[in-house]
Order: C-alpha cells, then structure tokens, then sequence
C-alpha cells in the first residue's frame, strides 16, 4: 500500500518536470519574449529575491529572527493571511447562528430566505465599490468582501445540515428523554458537522479568491497587490513567483483544514479511507 | 388482576395523505402485564410497527388510546426505551457516550453514569470496544450497544422493532438468547416486532399475530414451551405450522393487494 502510493507521487512528478524543461528550453532558446514568459530558473531566482530580506542583518535595528521574516514576500503572505482568516472567521461566526437558526426553524427560514436568495447570487468581487464606498480603502473593505465570500457556503451548508438531520436520530434521543436543548446541541448540530465543515471548506476557498482580488484593488500590500504592482514593472518573473507563492499557500490552507476535518469527523463513516 | 402495564383499547390509526386516507389499525384491544415478553407477528404492512410507534409515542393513534402504567402515551419517553432496526446509535459517540447519554440527560452523577455503562458494558461483551465509534462495530455489536443504552436508563419496558432483522442467522441467534437472559433476570416488559414466525416462537411468553392492512388482531396466543426452546421439537414446529396459515394467509392478501396496486395505477 505504501509503497503503490510512493509510485503513484513519483508518477505525478512526470508531467510537471516535462513541462519545466520544455519551458527552459523554450527560454534558453528564445522562442518567447522573455518578458512576456521567462526561464523558470530566472522565476527561481526571482523568487528568492522575493522571499529574503533586502537589507544585510544590521543589529541595531532588531533581533535577528525579525530580520529573517524581513523579505517581502513574508510580509506579503503574512498579511494577505491575516486578511482570509480574520474576513474567514467574521463571515463563519455570523453564518453559523444564523444557519442554524434557519435549518432548526421554518419560520426563521420563512424571513430570511428569500433576503438569502437574492443576495446569494451575487458574487463578493461585484460589492467591490460599495465596499470601498462604505468602508474606505485599506484593510476594512478587504475583510468585508472576505467575510461575505466565506459567509454564504457555511450559511447554506449549515441550513442543510441541519435540515438532513436524519429522523432516527432525533427519535432515539427524544424517546432517551432528551429535551429541545439537548437535542439541539447534542444531536442537530454534530449531525450537521459534516455538512458545516465542507461548507467551511467552500467558504476558505471563495475567501481565498476573494482576497487577491480584494488587495489588488483596495489595499496596497500583500500577494494579490504585489502581483499586480509587478506587472506595471513588467516583471514577469515576479508575477509568476508571486502566483506560485499564492497557489502554495492556497494548498497549505486546504491541506490544514482537511486535517481539522478528519479530526473532528473522525467518527464519520465515509471517511474511513481519507484517514492515514 | 392487576391493572395491565401496557394497555392498548380500541386502538385505530388512520395515515391520511393526498392519495387517500390508509387505515392502518382498525380497533385494536392488547394487554399487556409487566414482565410479559410480547411478540407482535405479521407480514409487512400489516401496522405492526405502526401499533409499536404508536405505544413509543412517535405517533399516536386517531382514535382508541393507548395507556402505559394507567396513563395515556401522548409522547416519547425513557419508561418505555426504544430499539430500533437501524441501530440508531449516534454516530458521533463512543460506544461508552452512546451507552451513558440517555443518563447524561437525567443529569446522573458523573460518577454513577460510569459505574453503570461500566456494568452494562461488561454485561453486552462490549469493554474492549467501549471508546470505539459506532461505525467500527458490526451488526451484531451495534445492537448489543442500542439495547445497552436503553437498558442504562433502566426502562421497565423495552420496545423493540425488527431489531436483529437486519443480522446474520448466528449473530440473530446469540443476540436472541443475550435477549431472553436479561429480561428472565431483569422481567422487563418486552414488545417486540418481527415478521419472523420462528424468532416470535423462540422468543415470546405469548404472540399476537396482525392481519394485512387494516391490521386488526388476527390470533393471540400464549407460547409456553419450556426454554431454552428448541426449533426442532414437534411442539415447536406445531405451534410455527398454526402460525404460518395466518400468516402466509395475509401475506397473500398483501400480495395481492400489490398486485392490484399495479395494474390499478
């Protein structure tokens, strides 16, 4: 087993490799503008430049760990981070009382549905100048758009969730002589972990998108701006070591919250085979 | 005579939806004394489940009443604990948080709560499997752990519905006899619901077998061969002959009833 799944990563290594060296030899060669495509070890070179710091360690202005975080694109990742987690954890807290409410409840479903529905559709990026023209530019409008982006996958998800609570379950607890509390909290709501997880899950992930769009626009640091500044230089090398940077932070994030996943739903069925 | 632990008086229940009212239980008269190991017989269809609800107090009868204890089953509750087919155990529980849950919601010390599960677990076989989740379990284990959890809360009757429909032969048959010690030595009041001729037979101190749609009370029967029963003693298979004809009988106007369905529709 382990070793068929060692061959199948070694097998996935492949392709990219192919294509990295098509694309030195397309550089090396000069079958393209290197500005508007360069060579990969150039990006790699970029890349580096990126993540270092740009002024020799000089003891007088700091210990030598706040030098070495010092590099711009450390900076960059740290604050567009900051932007998906605080904007995440804004749009998931309001989402989740709210859903609940709404999955537990007919009538609460009854008033806020149809806002629900017609707000839905519309993607965060289109609340880009409301945003700004309420909240100014900097980091505000950043994690609101975040906040929305993440709020209605956990919002539904958490509504179907609960509303999927199988009646077996609810039987059994009630005929145990459980109160609506203790149904509620004890049964509705693990019930509807899965759901709300994998909710969660779609949410980081629009809340992902919508932060580099978010700093492009409205704020003037982090990965989605310094792409964007790149490209008024020109620097393409940039450009693609800053899109690297932003697609390996993006897989980190997912790969942590499907670790937290298979913690929490440790006791689900269909995740026997994820576990490992 | 004592006043009877279950009893059921004229009980009717009629499901009405868009396509037309179903009656499921016509006027139907039981009961049952405290300690009774009760099997309710039928093919499916026939409300056996439908009565079993109705005394649980998931859904209650249209007309007629249902007393437990003297008084009128107007919901759910622990007296009167529950096994269901499908397990039902809460997944996102250990076996232990499954068995100890319904004394959590009577707020049982902390202390007594694993005292009892302790027991009882040991009682089922299940201590090695006791910080397991239901979805490690087999069949078998599952069941063992659903009838623990309604045993911890000391339910003087245990309702049960097909609840080893879904085992293999050996585990439904070590299951049965795990069954049958605990209520000689607890006298719980058993109604259980198979449509297994011979599981009613080994199991039953008495066996009310319904008709098809609408389920009335087609023959009630007191079982009393000795136990440990043996399936291949001439009395046994007497009794399991009786019960066949009424049985097979409904079973065929089920069938038939399927069958006009069919070509009506």
């Amino acid at each position: 087993m382990a070793e068929s799944r060692y061959k199948a990563a070694l097998r996935g290594v492949w392709v990219p490799l192919v294509l990295l060296i098509l694309w030195q030899l397309a550089a090396t060669l000069k079958w393209i503008n290197p500005q508007v495509l360069p060579s990969p070890v150039q990006v790699v070179v970029r890349w580096w430049a990126y993540l270092t710091p740009a002024d020799p360690y000089d003891p007088a202005s700091g210990g030598r760990l706040a030098w070495l975080f010092s590099g711009e694109l450390i900076r960059d990742a740290i604050g567009s981070l900051t932007r998906v987690v605080s904007g995440f954890v804004i749009g998931t807290v309001l989402a989740l009382p709210l859903g609940l409410a709404m999955g537990a409840s007919t009538r609460v479903n009854d008033w806020f549905n149809p806002l629900v529905q017609l707000i839905r559709p519309i993607p965060p990026i289109a609340f880009i100048p409301l945003s700004i023209l309420w909240f100014g530019l900097g980091n505000p409008p950043a994690i609101f758009l975040i906040a929305l982006g993440a709020f209605f996958p956990v919002l539904m998800n958490t509504i179907a969730g609960v509303q999927h609570v199988d009646v077996i379950y609810l039987r059994a607890a009630r005929n145990l002589g459980a109160d609506r509390f203790t149904l509620f909290t004890r049964v509705i709501m693990p019930a509807a972990t899965p759901y709300i997880l994998s909710g969660a899950r779609i949410g980081m992930g629009t809340a992902f998108i919508v932060v580099i769009v978010a700093e492009m626009i409205a704020v003037n640091n982090g990965l989605g701006f310094r792409i964007l500044e790149a490209r008024e230089y020109f620097w393409s090398d940039k450009i693609i070591a800053g899109m690297l940077s932003i697609g390996l932070i993006g897989l980190a994030i997912d790969l942590i919250m499907a670790r937290i996943n298979n913690h929490l739903l440790r006791w689900h069925r269909g995740l026997e085979r994820d576990r490992g | 005579m004592a006043e009877p632990q279950i009893r059921i008086a004229h009980a009717s229940k009629v499901f009405t939806s868009a396509g037309g009212d179903i009656e499921a239980l016509r006027d139907i008269s039981i009961d049952i004394p405290a300690g009774q190991f009760v099997c309710l017989l039928g093919p499916s269809g026939c409300g056996k489940s439908t009565l079993l609800n109705a005394v649980a107090g998931f859904s209650l009868v249209t007309s007629g009443q249902i007393l437990v204890e003297g008084k009128p089953v107007t919901d759910t509750g622990p007296d009167r604990g529950m096994v269901f087919q499908e397990y039902a155990l809460f997944p996102w529980m250990t076996v232990a948080q499954n068995i100890g849950f319904g004394l959590q919601i009577r707020k049982t010390p902390v202390a007594t709560i694993k005292q009892t599960v302790d027991r009882l677990l040991e009682t089922l076989r299940l201590t090695e499997f006791k910080d397991r989740f239901p979805k490690d379990l087999s069949g078998g284990m599952r069941q063992r752990v659903a009838i623990a959890r309604i045993l911890a809360l000391d339910s003087p009757i245990m309702l049960m519905d097909e609840p080893f429909g879904a085992l293999d032969a050996l585990t439904r048959r070590s299951l049965q006899d795990e069954l049958l010690k605990i209520q000689a030595s607890l006298r719980k009041t058993v109604l259980f619901v198979t449509h297994s001729i011979e599981e009613s037979i080994y199991l039953a101190d008495r066996i009310i077998a319904l008709s098809y749609r609408p389920g009335t009370v087609k023959l009630d029967i007191a079982v009393d061969l000795p136990r440990p029963r043996d399936a291949s003693s001439a009395e046994f298979n007497a009794l399991k002959r009786q019960l066949a004809e009424v049985v097979m009988h409904e079973q065929e106007r089920h069938q038939e009833a399927e069958v006009r369905g069919l070509t009506v529709d």
